[in-house]
C-alpha cells in the first residue's frame, strides 16, 4: 500500500524530461478506467444483494414474533410465526462443530509452527489441510453420510451435520491460526526458554495468548462461514418447522434449510420467511464478522503486511 | 520435532535448518533460529512436553487421515453402485436411479456442464480480480485501498444460499434483455444457441456462471492481492526511473512477478466454482434434454446433482450412484488443488 504513493508521483517526474506519447498516454488511461471498472463490476452486486435482502427481508424480520416463535402447526400460507427454531438449529450445529474443530485445529497448527519444522509429517500435513480446504461442501456431506449413516447406522440428523461441517472448518481454523502463530516473535519463546520455561509452558503460557486475538478472530470467521453452509444440510438432515434441541435424532431445523424449503412455498407468505430467513442469516453472519474485526484491532501481534 | 531421544535425527533436523533457513519471509520464523534440537530444549523429556508433542502431532496426523477417509470410503461406498451400473458411468448422459433394479447413470452430462459453467465464471472472475488486485495494490488511493479489500472480502461472506436466491429471483429476470440480446445477435455461434433452458428465465448455465463468477471474486483476488503486495521495490522503482506510466509499471514490473501467483489463485477460484452447490442447485433448471456446451443450456452440475438427488438417499445402492458422482468431484477438485499448489510453489521458488 506504501508502495501507491510512490506510483503517484512518478509518471510526473518523467513527463519534465520526456514527454509521454499519446497512445501511451491512452493506454495509461484506459488501463485506468478498466481498473476502477472491475472494483465497480464487484461492488455494486454486492451493494445489490445486500439491499435486496434487506428491502425484502425486513418486514418478516420486523414482527415482534420473528425471533421468539417456530414456525410449528402454521400451515404454508398462514402469516405469522418465527425462526426460532432455526435459530437455535444453526447455532446448535455450529457449537458442536466448533467445540470439536477449534481445539483440532489450533492443535493441528500448534504442531505445524513449534514443532514440525522441515518435517516430512509437516509438509504431508500443510499439504492435507490445502487438500481438505478445497473438498466440496457436498463431497464432505457424501462422505459423512457413507461414514455415518451408511456405515455406522446411525440416522441423519443434526449431529451429522456438525461433523460435515467440523470437515470444512478445521482448514480454515489451521490456517488463521498458523498464519497468528507464525507472527509472535521468536525473541518471545527465547526469553521464555533462557528464562528455564518448559517448551510446553512456553507455547501454552506465552505463545498461544500473545497470538489469542488473532485466534479468536479467524476461528469467529471460519465459524461464520460454516453458518451459512446450506448443503450437508440437504444430505444429513431434514428440515423441521419446530423446534428440536435434540441434536442427536429427528429432523432440525436451520436458517439455510428453512430458505431452501420456503422456495417452493410459492406464496407472499413463504417468500416473507425465505427472505426473512436470509436476512436473518446474513445478519448473524455480520455479527460475527464484526466483532471478529474489532477483536483484530486490538490484538497485540501486528502482522508484516 | 525431536521426536526420539536420537542423536542421528537431531544432526539430520541440524541439517534442514541450515540449509532451509526454514522460516516465514519475514526472516527466521518460529522453529527457524530457535530449532527445536534436542539439546538446546530446556524442556525435552518433560511430562508436559511429550503430552504436548504427542497431542499436537496427533491431530497432524489425524488431518492427513481425514482426508484419506474421505477418499476410501466414497470409493468403497461408490463400487456396489458401480458395479451394478447398466450404463456407462463416464460416457452416459443417462441418470435413472429410482429403480435399484436397473441402475443406470452416467456423468457425462453433469460433468460437461460443471466444467462449462466453472470455466465460464472463471473467464468472467479473472479480469474483474486481476484489476481489484491491480486496483487494492497500485491505484487505489490510500484511504480506499483497505475498504475495498475489506469490501471484497465481504463477498466470500455471503452464504451461497443467499447467493441462490439472488440470482434465481433477482438477477435472472434482470439478465433477461442482455441474455436476449446475445442469444438474437450471437445465437450463430454454438455458445450462445438457443439450448435446452429459456433465454428469458433464466435457469441457464450463463445466469449460473455469472453468480459463480461472483463468488470466485473474493478468492482469486486475496490471494492475487498478497502475490502483487510482493512485488520487489526495486523493480517498480526501476520502471519508473525509466518513465513508465502507471499501467506500464503494473505489465513490466507487477505481472511478471505476480503472474504465477494469478494463475495459482485463479485455479485455486476454479477449484471453488467446481464444487459449487447451492447457487447452482437453486438457479439451474433441471431438465432432461442432452447437454449442448451452449450458455442457454440447462441441467445440473455434479455437485447440485447430488444435492437434487437428496429424497432418494435412503438406498445405499441409490445413494452409491450420488456418491460415485460424488468421488469423481473429489477427484477433479484435488486435480485442480494440486494444480494450484504447484503453480503458486513454482512461482515463489523460481524467485530471487
Amino acid at each position: 500500500m506504501t508502495l501507491a504513493t510512490d506510483a503517484r508521483v512518478a509518471p510526473v517526474r518523467a513527463a519534465t524530461f520526456v514527454p509521454t506519447s499519446r497512445r501511451r498516454r491512452c493506454t495509461d488511461g484506459a488501463a485506468r478506467i478498466l481498473v476502477w471498472a472491475s472494483v465497480a463490476v464487484a461492488l455494486v452486486p454486492l451493494a445489490w444483494i445486500l439491499w435486496t435482502v434487506t428491502a425484502k427481508g425486513l418486514p418478516a424480520v420486523a414482527s415482534s414474533t420473528w425471533f421468539t416463535n417456530s414456525l410449528s402447526g402454521l400451515s404454508a400460507t398462514t402469516p405469522g410465526g418465527g425462526v426460532y427454531h432455526a435459530i437455535i438449529g444453526t447455532l446448535l450445529q455450529g457449537l458442536v462443530c466448533s467445540v470439536i474443530a477449534i481445539p483440532l485445529g489450533i492443535s493441528v497448527a500448534v504442531y505445524l509452527v513449534e514443532y514440525a519444522g522441515a518435517s516430512r509429517l509437516g509438509k504431508v500435513t500443510t499439504f492435507m489441510v490445502d487438500v481438505l480446504a478445497g473438498v466440496p461442501s457436498i463431497v464432505a456431506a457424501l462422505f459423512i453420510y457413507a461414514l455415518w449413516v451408511v456405515t455406522f447406522g446411525f440416522d441423519r440428523s443434526g449431529i451429522a451435520v456438525a461433523l460435515a461441517l467440523v470437515l470444512l472448518m478445521v482448514p480454515m481454523v489451521v490456517r488463521s491460526t498458523e498464519e497468528m502463530l507464525r507472527i509472535v516473535p521468536t525473541d518471545l519463546r527465547e526469553a521464555a526458554f533462557a528464562l528455564g520455561v518448559p517448551q510446553w509452558k512456553t507455547i501454552a503460557k506465552v505463545v498461544l495468548p500473545t497470538a489469542l486475538p488473532g485466534i479468536v478472530t479467524g476461528t469467529m470467521l471460519a465459524i461464520a462461514r460454516v453458518l451459512g453452509e446450506t448443503a450437508p444440510l440437504l444430505i444429513l438432515v431434514g428440515y423441521a418447522p419446530f423446534i428440536n434441541f435434540d441434536l442427536g435424532s429427528g429432523e432440525m431445523g436451520t436458517l439455510p434449510g428453512l430458505i431452501v424449503d420456503q422456495m417452493n412455498n410459492p406464496g407472499a407468505v413463504g417468500a416473507d420467511r425465505m427472505w426473512g430467513s436470509a436476512l436473518t442469516l446474513i445478519g448473524m453472519v455480520a455479527i460475527l464478522s464484526i466483532a471478529a474485526t474489532l477483536l483484530a484491532r486490538r490484538s497485540t501481534v501486528r502482522g508484516g503486511r | 520435532m525431536l521426536r526420539t531421544p536420537d542423536s542421528v535425527r537431531a544432526r539430520e533436523d541440524f541439517r534442514h535448518r541450515d540449509r532451509g533457513g526454514a522460516g516465514a519471509p519475514g526472516g527466521p520464523g518460529p522453529g527457524g533460529r530457535f530449532g527445536r534440537r534436542g539439546w538446546t530444549g530446556p524442556s525435552t523429556g518433560r511430562t508436559g512436553d511429550r503430552v504436548l508433542r504427542a497431542t499436537t502431532k496427533t491431530a497432524a496426523v489425524g488431518v492427513s487421515a481425514m482426508v484419506a477417509a474421505i477418499g476410501v470410503f466414497l470409493a468403497w461406498r461408490a463400487v456396489p453402485a458401480l458395479q451394478r451400473n447398466e450404463a456407462n458411468f463416464l460416457t452416459s448422459h443417462e441418470w435413472s436411479t429410482t429403480d435399484v433394479a436397473h441402475l443406470a447413470f452416467g456423468i457425462a452430462d453433469l460433468l460437461a456442464l460443471t466444467v462449462m459453467v466453472s470455466v465460464f465464471a472463471l473467464a468472467l472472475a479473472m479480469p474483474v480480480s486481476f484489476g481489484i488486485a491491480v486496483f487494492v495494490t497500485r491505484y487505489a488511493p490510500r484511504r480506499l485501498a483497505g475498504p475495498v479489500a475489506y469490501v471484497v472480502d465481504l463477498l466470500a461472506a455471503v452464504p451461497s444460499v443467499v447467493y441462490g436466491l439472488w440470482g434465481l429471483l433477482v438477477l435472472a429476470p434482470a439478465l433477461e434483455p442482455v441474455a436476449t440480446w446475445l442469444n438474437s445477435t450471437l445465437g450463430w455461434l454454438p455458445l450462445f444457441a438457443a439450448g435446452s433452458g429459456s433465454v428469458a428465465g433464466g435457469g441457464t448455465v450463463f445466469t449460473a456462471g455469472i453468480v459463480l463468477a461472483l463468488m470466485i471474486v473474493p478468492v482469486i483476488t486475496g490471494v492475487t492481492r498478497e502475490v502483487f503486495l510482493q512485488t520487489p521495490r526495486e523493480h517498480v522503482e526501476a520502471a519508473l526511473a525509466l518513465g513508465a506510466t502507471r499501467w506500464e509499471v503494473v505489465r513490466t514490473a507487477v505481472l511478471p512477478f505476480g503472474r504465477s501467483g494469478f494463475i495459482g489463485a485463479s485455479m485455486l477460484g476454479l477449484g471453488r466454482a467446481l464444487g459449487e452447490t447451492m447457487a447452482l442447485y437453486m438457479v439451474l433448471q433441471t431438465t432432461s434434454a442432452a447437454f449442448g456446451w451452449s450458455l442457454f443450456d440447462s441441467g445440473a452440475s455434479i455437485a447440485s446433482k447430488i444435492a437434487l438427488g437428496y429424497a432418494e438417499f435412503n438406498n445405499e445402492l441409490q445413494a452409491g450412484a450420488y456418491i460415485a458422482a460424488g468421488l469423481v468431484l473429489f477427484a477433479l477438485t484435488f486435480v485442480v488443488g494440486a494444480g494450484a499448489r504447484m503453480i503458486a510453489a513454482r512461482g515463489n521458488g523460481g524467485r530471487r
